[in-house]
């Protein structure tokens, strides 16, 4: 069993760390990226009629489709889009676009869809008498947004953006299935090369478990932080 | 974007339908049932049946669904045990294996709704029924389990659409189901733009129905 996990060529131990680093490097840049279109996109909500009903449209699809089918559809349709666009400007040499960057704008877009309800969710629960102040006060928008608002948003979407986050590594996973070598990846194809199956896919079972229980204790501790700065 | 292929593909993708219907079914079933008894372990004053119940649940919620449908269908003929017990004949199936993947993985979440609706429960309705000397059966069929169901139907309507969108991982271990015929329809034809985007109008058709079944069944439990 250690031998199999051993660093060097006996072992799987470097590909299945270097695995775990591209998931972690994938999931954290598809947070980030994912949650601020998100929150984007909770603006974009407040723009008029028409912009509501492409966002709404576009939060409800990606939340009512499977997160494989938009990774599959990222992952063979943007080769075939690009260049396509590529061709008819007179460009026919092949490109080949990173399997990572794809599988992260797929996430990403996933991501953003559901954090914007987290958001919309947020923004519902704070009282409208705070923009109305805000505007007393002659704050322009943006000023009102960033001062007032965000700061209360940021703390009521916390436990929200922490289920974004959990579900966010666990779909990383699904990106295994278009080549990027992630952990799941790496643990696939030590599985093949071993004949040993289920003790790689309990060693992956067992990193993503660790992770979630270290993310959620994380997410504990920094709730109860800013709910105590909140109250001074 | 060649329109007229979405024609074309829409009904060929129809054909999957029955199997993603059919996991989902078959996964829900088996995710209340687990659920229920996980979710009476998780309450239970026995330490050791609670704490056990409490790790089922987070394991299941902590790993990617991904990872324990491929350490069932591909991971346990790895035991000779397993090979040689009467169980082999379905764990190599790879339909049985993705039921019993969502199953197993629904019925944790559907135990922590369960629990938040029995958490949501107004005690002094027990105190009543205890009062009225109910019988513990008495109690749960009368008492405990309408106002069970009424409260868990919203969190649970989002559980089966997420057992639906669970589904399409059954693709991964061959089975043609929506998403496996799409990926087979994207790489005959080389059009992965339509393929996967019928695919996702046909998944989207079957959200929107059995949101409607869930807001319908909502309104007759309120009558």
């Amino acid at each position: 069993m250690f031998e199999l996990l051993s660093f060097g060529d006996a072992g799987w131990g470097d590909e299945i760390s270097r695995g775990l680093v591209t998931t972690l490097i994938l999931a954290v840049i598809c947070f980030v990226t994912g949650t601020f279109v998100g929150l984007m996109l909770t603006l974009l909500r407040r723009a008029g009629r028409f912009s509501r009903f492409v966002v709404g449209a576009y939060v409800t699809v990606l939340r009512g489709v499977p997160e494989l089918l938009v990774i599959y559809l990222f992952f063979f349709g943007t080769g075939v889009f690009v260049r396509g666009v590529a061709a008819s400007f007179g460009y026919t040499e092949y490109i080949n676009l990173s399997g990572f960057f794809l599988a992260a704008l797929a996430l990403t877009c996933i991501t953003a869809a559901y954090s914007a309800e987290v958001f919309r969710g947020a923004a519902s629960s704070i009282p409208p008498g705070q923009a109305e102040a805000a505007r007393a006060f002659g704050f322009k928008p943006s000023k009102a947004f960033r001062l007032i608002e965000l700061p209360q948003l940021i703390v009521v979407a916390l436990p929200g953006l922490g289920n974004i986050w959990l579900i966010l590594l666990k779909d990383t996973a699904l990106v295994s299935l278009t080549s990027v070598a992630e952990l799941m990846r790496q643990s696939t194809v030590a599985a093949g090369a071993t004949f040993r199956p289920f003790t790689f896919y309990a060693i992956a079972a067992a990193i993503y478990f660790i992770i979630s229980m270290f993310s959620e204790r994380a997410v504990t501790a920094v709730e109860r932080r800013i709910a105590i700065t909140g109250e001074r | 974007m060649e329109w007229h292929l979405f024609k074309d593909f829409i009904p060929k993708l129809l054909a999957g339908v029955p199997i993603t219907l059919g996991l989902l079914a078959g996964a829900l079933a088996l995710g209340v049932l687990l659920g229920a008894i996980l979710c009476y372990l998780r309450v239970a004053k026995v330490p050791v049946l609670r704490h056990g119940a409490v790790c089922y649940v987070s394991l299941f919620r902590g790993t990617p669904m991904l990872v324990q449908l491929f350490a069932i269908y591909f991971g346990l003929g790895q035991f000779e045990a397993v090979r040689e017990s009467i169980a082999w004949p379905l764990l190599r199936h790879a339909w049985f294996c993705a039921f019993l993947t969502l199953g197993l993985n629904s019925a944790a979440f559907t135990s922590e709704i369960l629990r938040g609706g029995l958490l949501g429960l107004e005690k002094g309705q027990l105190e009543a029924a205890k009062a009225y000397g109910f019988s513990r059966w008495k109690k749960l069929r009368f008492v405990i389990l309408p106002q069970l169901t009424r409260i868990s139907i919203p969190a649970y309507s989002n559980e089966i659409i997420l057992v639906l969108k669970g589904t399409s991982l059954a693709s991964t271990i061959s089975l043609l189901e929506i998403t496996g015929l799409a990926k087979q329809l994207s790489s005959k034809h080389f059009t992965p733009f339509e393929a996967f985007i019928s695919a996702g109008v046909v998944y989207l058709a079957i959200v929107f129905a059995l949101t409607f079944l869930m807001q319908w069944v909502e309104r007759r439990l309120d009558h």
